[in-house]
């Protein structure tokens, strides 16, 4: 069975960039896939990425990651300037993060305006 | 008379040129390439090998650093740098993925705790270099997340970067797809291994220094 836990960004907004990491990381750990409302700051992700791999050991082999921003995937430039100034005004409560552990998600494809996600268990694609 | 102009030359005149005596480092996912482009362009510049290349990923677990490589333009233009090989960055290993090329449990083992070694080290590498080639397989898919991080960070640094499409002697491979994918950078396609478009990557290269 696949767990899906959300996590609305006023959750982590007031963590420290190591409690975020934390606390991602350790839903990871008990097999749970994060969708996770907004996104990390760039420097996170690479320290997510980073704290993952200090944490890899028998159980934990890492984790599956995407980010889906919509100022990036907007092709229309008045669109692109909308999620812009949004940006600025809601900061990185913008787009979706989906974090899972590497035992339980196969793959993440990005197309990047959608998520495919595959699953070890069922194997079967999860939109 | 001509030794001394020619000196004056290259200290006051030439550094207005590219930049000179910087950390090139070249960053990417396991397997897309960078230790065979680093052999590469030290065959070419120095005569010999970097690091050894396997199609089994994380063969370099460790970061490695050529000092003083001086390349050399047809107009004269020459470029010196230090080039910095780092590990493939990745979000998961798991040994058994090595045990799968036939690799003893023992050997993998120690592989993959090398291997979650080797890309912390090229995080930490991020805040060291000068300027990147960021080499991706084009016959994979560009949009992972690992490409996407590696390259904002690099962004969120302000350093310059230039996506070196490799393999693309390949059936498979799309320079499109990349390019489409990182429309605001500068996309080189190349095959590192049988040096196909190697000159323009090294004027692409010249132009990279300059900003």
């Amino acid at each position: 069975m696949v767990t899906l836990h959300f996590l609305p960004y006023t959750e982590i907004e007031n963590l420290s960039g190591v409690g975020r990491i934390r606390k991602l990381l350790s839903l990871a750990k008990q097999n749970k896939i994060v969708l996770l409302q907004g996104r990390l700051r760039k420097e996170e992700e690479a320290e997510l990425i980073k704290t993952t791999m200090e944490e890899i050991n028998k159980e934990f082999k890492g984790i599956e990651l995407a980010v889906i921003n919509p100022s990036q995937t907007s092709t229309d430039g008045l669109q692109k300037l909308k999620y812009d100034v949004m940006g600025l005004l809601f900061g990185d409560t913008q787009g979706l993060t989906i974090i899972g552990p590497s035992t339980i998600v196969k793959n993440i494809k990005k197309d990047p305006t959608k998520i495919e996600l595959l699953t070890q268990e069922a194997k079967k694609k999860r939109k | 008379m001509l030794k001394k102009l020619k000196s004056f030359f290259k200290e006051y005149v030439w550094n207005f040129g590219p930049r000179q005596n910087f950390k090139l480092g070249l960053y990417g996912p396991p397997n897309s390439g960078k230790t065979t482009l680093a052999n590469k362009i030290c065959i070419d510049w120095l005569g010999e090998e970097m690091g050894t290349s396997s199609p089994i990923p994380h063969e370099t677990r460790e970061v490695n650093i050529k000092e003083k490589i001086s390349i050399k333009a047809k107009d004269g233009r020459e470029l010196l740098f230090n080039l910095v090989d780092t590990p493939g960055i990745a979000t998961k290993i798991d040994y058994e993925d090595f045990m799968k090329t036939g690799m003893s449990a023992g050997k993998a083992k120690k592989r993959a705790r090398e291997a979650t070694k080797g890309v912390i080290e090229s995080i930490k590498w991020l805040d060291e270099v000068d300027t990147v080639l960021v080499v991706l397989d084009a016959t994979q898919d560009p949009y992972s997340q690992v490409n996407v991080t590696i390259i904002g960070n690099l962004a969120a640094r302000n350093i310059p970067v230039l996506i070196v499409a490799n393999k693309v002697d390949l059936r498979k491979s799309s320079l499109k797809r990349i390019q489409s994918a990182f429309p605001q950078y500068e996309v080189i396609g190349i095959s590192a291994k049988y040096g196909k478009n190697i000159e323009g990557f090294y004027n692409k290269l010249f132009e990279l220094a300059g900003r």
